[in-house]
């Protein structure tokens, strides 16, 4: 029995009683034991797993009816609340923080007997790309642990590239789930804002940020959206998907479909020549594959990082504003402090990423401030709207490298900001306009994975899941070295 | 100059702003009507109680004001331990008009009072000092309330008097407990900050007001004080001065919470709401009656005098009582009995909580007066006995004996019991008869009320022949 398989395949050796969830669980347990010294993937480890998958097995073999997922091991960000254990958000401010609920998609996966293998490790409160900005420590790259796995859902891509658990959910704000899937060679998915649930994602900017599933397959994904999206009554911003099947016609193929190159996102400085290389063979695969494929130009993509990092830091600012220590927190005696000064005391703890950040994020919203930062970025975010619109009447898809450079090595841009936000240039658009975006495992060149993005428009999953499938289909990926 | 921002609490609604606790916190242990959302435990998200809009939208359309096309919540950021996610979600003008209601009117005593804004916010929680809170060891905080739906009420400065405070206050107060939104009488349910200036001095923001009188005590404070600082040729500073209602003063509040930036941003987790025609008009048409158009009926359908339709159409109690027991006939008879006799018996909160009275009562006591079985001075009698056991009229009637005395003969010995008591007296109706009805009196005194008065009347003429 191979760990090494598809969500579907999982599911299919089940039915056909060919492996049994405790099986499969025991052996993922063993292998997270022997690789998470070397990867550090995860923050928590659910110890009582495998008696979950026995439960489970039993209500297979005694003929109950059994959730989608028939036990198989799910590992989910540890921003995203599972009831009674740790939901840290690799933030020392909430090292001992025990979640009172579920999200909502960890109800809905629990609700199909999903197992949640762990809680996955991340930069913290889902601040960076690179997942070094864990307190707890980086991820390492499972194609090379000297490299940072992408982030901030650097842990839960790590998971799934080095098999500790089949699917994965991350959290994307500015590429959170596509950055690292790029740099770990699985699939990364942010769908349309509104379509999964944000109940229990730990805020960091709430007005453009997804649950996103992460998966080895995109058939995988697919089938992992099938049970998380749709209308959640805690959650207002959630949109009616009319119970779509993403599943049903994956393979249903690309012919004719318009395609465009984002320019600004596809040549340039910034891009590395490695990504531009397999980027140029994606884009003749896509033309074999019977699709019309053109350059298209958006201008308003040159302001997106500034606008993305405005328009979250003021968010941020706000939402994190609660962890001022008093109602939970970590150990830290208030005698002898005033209210204000002990709060400033209690948020020395928030690390570097977060403080910067939530500087920034008492900044622009300020008064005085406001006009040229936080209302001029709100300004420069519904004028990207309108040209991504516009862009989609004339194509179906747009596409891009998911990320313009090759993962880079611990350290490299720990110190320089403005190198590291470059990073999301080509990733932030999604966010700032809510469409679905895909990062596709593409290459793996010199050792360095390679992922492709597609954008389609408001609630095109469907479609843009099978045009990811249809260009998984025209690359065969190396095994991953464990 | 004078005017007020004002809280008023949504007391009449069954859940929180956001959540599904509790709206009436009041009868909770300290921390018991809580839960992640309104505790803003993290990844929680608002879920906008759709009741609180349609209740504020009747209070906007009560107070005049246009009802904008959609609906916006901003987050108010600032820290204070109340406040469980360090920011208040609240509304403002921002994108043009986004609150409930803005640019209203209210006539008082003829007087316009201009209404800047309404807006629907959530109620931080409490903090409790051990003694003054200047002072206090240790503060305590409940966050019961924290999340129960508000909505605040800004004037512009259109008043002259505390006094005319005072009025608009009960007139807002009237109104609130009109519409069923709101119980103001309940502590803490309505709260107002004032903004008070003089002539060619800066405005002051008088805050922590515990009451309306004390209200009225503290803008008269403030008006002398700025006065004899401008008499003085002293410079009156912009600046927020809280209430002592200890030293009945007000005192310069040294925390600098007029330079405090509340960084508003869009609440991103609450959509725009929008305001489309169906929802408002049907909100409209499910409005109650307004008080100035039952005192108008009051008064030309039922010829009820002008200051008893007054009384009866602004207390919302009242009133109801009134609606539910009138008819054709004994309007003007149901109108008296609760503003003559009922007002005494149930003038506090505890007293009409306790108050076993129904319409039913009401309706019963005025057949039996127009049936002539009681007198109307036993039906006062019998009220409070009512009002305290909440016994049938008939019972009351039979158990305590207020069968109205009709019988000749026996009213013929009474009546000779006072003239035989009653030797001055007698002699002065014989010269003066307007005086008879003190002798009237005496035997309705003498039956507690129950000797039928025309015929008392009539047959002492008779006896002392006038």
């Amino acid at each position: 029995m191979s760990l090494a398989i598809s969500a579907i395949d999982y599911i299919n050796g089940i039915k056909n009683n060919t492996i049994t969830a405790e099986e499969f669980v025991s052996k993922t347990l063993e292998h997270i034991k022997k690789h998470e010294p070397r990867l550090h993937a995860f923050i928590s480890i659910n110890e009582s797993a495998v008696d979950q998958a026995r439960q489970i097995d039993k209500k297979i073999k005694s003929g109950q009816k059994v959730g989608a997922f028939y036990g198989m091991p799910i590992s989910v960000k540890d921003n995203i609340c599972v009831k009674g254990g740790k939901t840290t958000c690799a933030s020392k401010m909430l090292e001992n923080y025990i979640s009172p609920y579920d999200a909502t998609v960890v109800t809905r996966l629990k609700d199909q007997d999903a197992i949640i293998i762990g809680k996955t490790n991340l930069d913290e409160f889902a601040m960076g790309v690179a997942t070094e900005f864990s307190a707890f420590g980086p991820s390492k790259n499972p194609w090379n642990i000297d490299y940072v796995p992408g982030g901030s859902s650097g842990g839960s891509a790590v998971s799934v590239a080095a098999l500790e658990s089949v699917l994965s959910l991350g959290s994307d704000t500015g590429g959170s789930v596509r950055n690292p899937g790029s740099f770990c060679s699985i699939v990364g998915f942010k769908p349309t804002y509104g379509l999964i649930s944000r109940y229990g994602l730990v805020s960091y900017a709430n007005s453009i940020e997804q649950i996103g599933p992460m998966g080895r397959r995109v058939e995988d994904v697919a089938l992992l959206l099938n049970n998380i999206s749709g209308k959640d009554q805690h959650d207002p911003t959630t949109i009616h998907n009319e119970e779509q099947d993403y599943l049903s016609g994956i393979d249903t193929g690309i012919s004719g479909k318009k395609i465009g190159i984002i320019k600004e996102m596809s040549s340039g400085a910034g891009l590395d020549s490695t990504v531009e290389s397999v980027f140029k063979n994606a884009v003749s695969a896509f033309e074999k594959l019977g699709a019309n494929v053109q350059e298209i130009s958006l201008d308003m993509i040159q302001y997106t990082v500034a606008t993305y990092y405005v328009l979250t830091t003021a968010e941020a600012g706000s939402n994190l504003s609660r962890y001022d220590n008093l109602r939970y927190g970590y150990d830290l005696d208030s005698e002898g402090y005033e209210f204000r000064q002990y709060i400033s005391k209690a948020r020395h703890k928030f690390g570097a990423e977060v403080t910067r950040r939530m500087i920034l994020g008492g900044f622009v919203p300020s008064a005085g401030f406001a006009g040229k930062y936080l209302l001029k970025a709100l300004k420069v975010k519904s004028k990207l709207k309108k040209q991504i619109q516009l862009a989609f009447s004339k194509f179906d898809f747009l596409i891009s490298p998911t990320v313009p450079v090759l993962p880079f090595k611990f350290g490299e841009k720990r110190d320089d900001p403005l190198a590291m936000y470059l990073a999301d240039i080509n990733t932030v658009t999604a966010n700032l306009t809510g469409i679905p975006a895909v990062s596709v495992p593409y290459e793996v060149r010199h050792g360095l994975p390679v992922g492709i993005q597609i954008h389609a428009n408001i609630l095109q999953e469907k479609k843009l899941l099978q045009v990811a499938y249809a260009l998984q289909g025209t690359t065969k990926l190396p095994e991953v070295p464990l | 100059m004078i005017g007020l921002e004002i809280h008023c609490q949504l007391t009449k609604l069954e859940s929180k702003l956001f959540c599904t606790c509790k709206a009436d916190y009041r009868s909770f242990e300290p921390n018991t009507n809580i839960c992640p959302v309104c505790m803003g435990m993290p990844g929680t998200l608002p879920r906008l109680n759709k009741k609180a809009v349609e209740k504020a939208t009747m209070i906007a359309m009560a107070l005049n004001c246009k009802t904008p096309e959609r609906l916006g919540f901003f987050r108010k950021n600032y820290f204070y331990p109340d406040l469980p996610k360090n920011f208040q979600i609240t509304q403002l003008t921002m994108y043009g008009p986004t609150s409930i209601g803005e640019q209203g009117k209210v006539s008082i005593e003829g007087k316009e009072i201009r209404i800047r804004r309404i807006q629907i916010e959530e109620d931080p929680g409490r903090l409790i000092y051990e003694g003054a809170s200047e002072r206090t060891a240790i503060t305590l905080v409940d966050y019961n309330r924290a999340g129960t739906p508000l909505v605040e009420i800004v004037t512009e400065p259109d008043f002259d008097s505390p006094r005319q405070v005072r009025i608009f206050l009960n007139v807002l107060s009237d109104l609130l407990q009109n519409l069923g939104v709101s119980d103001p009488t309940l502590e803490g349910a309505m709260r107002a900050d004032a903004n008070v200036s003089i002539e060619g001095g800066n405005r002051v923001e008088v805050k922590n007001i515990g009451s309306f009188h004390d209200l009225e005590k503290a803008i008269h404070f403030e008006l002398t004080r700025q006065q004899s600082l401008k008499e003085r040729g002293i410079e009156i500073a912009q600046e927020t001065r809280h209430w002592d209602d200890k030293r009945k003063i007000t005192i310069s509040s040294r925390s600098k919470e007029e330079d405090e930036d509340y960084r508003y941003i869009l609440e991103g987790d609450i959509p725009w709401i929008i305001m489309d025609e169906k929802s408002v008009s049907s909100w409209r048409q499910k409005m109650p009656e307004s008080i100035s158009s039952k005192k108008d009926r009051y008064i030309t359908k039922y010829g009820i005098p002008p200051q008893v339709a007054d009384v009866l159409s602004s207390d919302k109690y009242y009133s109801d009582l009134f609606e539910q027991a009138h008819n054709e006939k004994n309007a003007k008879e149901i109108a008296n009995f609760i503003t003559t006799d009922l007002m005494g018996l149930v003038d506090t909160r505890e007293k009409r909580e306790q108050a076993k009275i129904t319409p039913k009562h009401l309706m019963d006591l005025a057949e039996k007066i127009s049936s002539g079985q009681v007198t109307r001075s036993s039906a006062k009698n019998a009220l409070s006995e009512i009002v305290k056991t909440g016994k049938s009229v008939s019972d009351i009637i039979s158990s305590i004996g207020l069968a109205k005395i009709s019988d000749e003969s026996e009213i013929d010995k009474i009546i000779d019991e006072v003239i035989s008591q009653e030797n001055t007296a007698v002699q002065q109706a014989k010269e003066n008869p307007q005086t008879i009805n003190y002798l009237v009196g005496k035997v309705m005194q003498k039956t507690k009320g129950k000797a039928d008065p025309t015929i008392t009347l009539n047959l002492f003429k008779k006896k002392i022949g006038l």
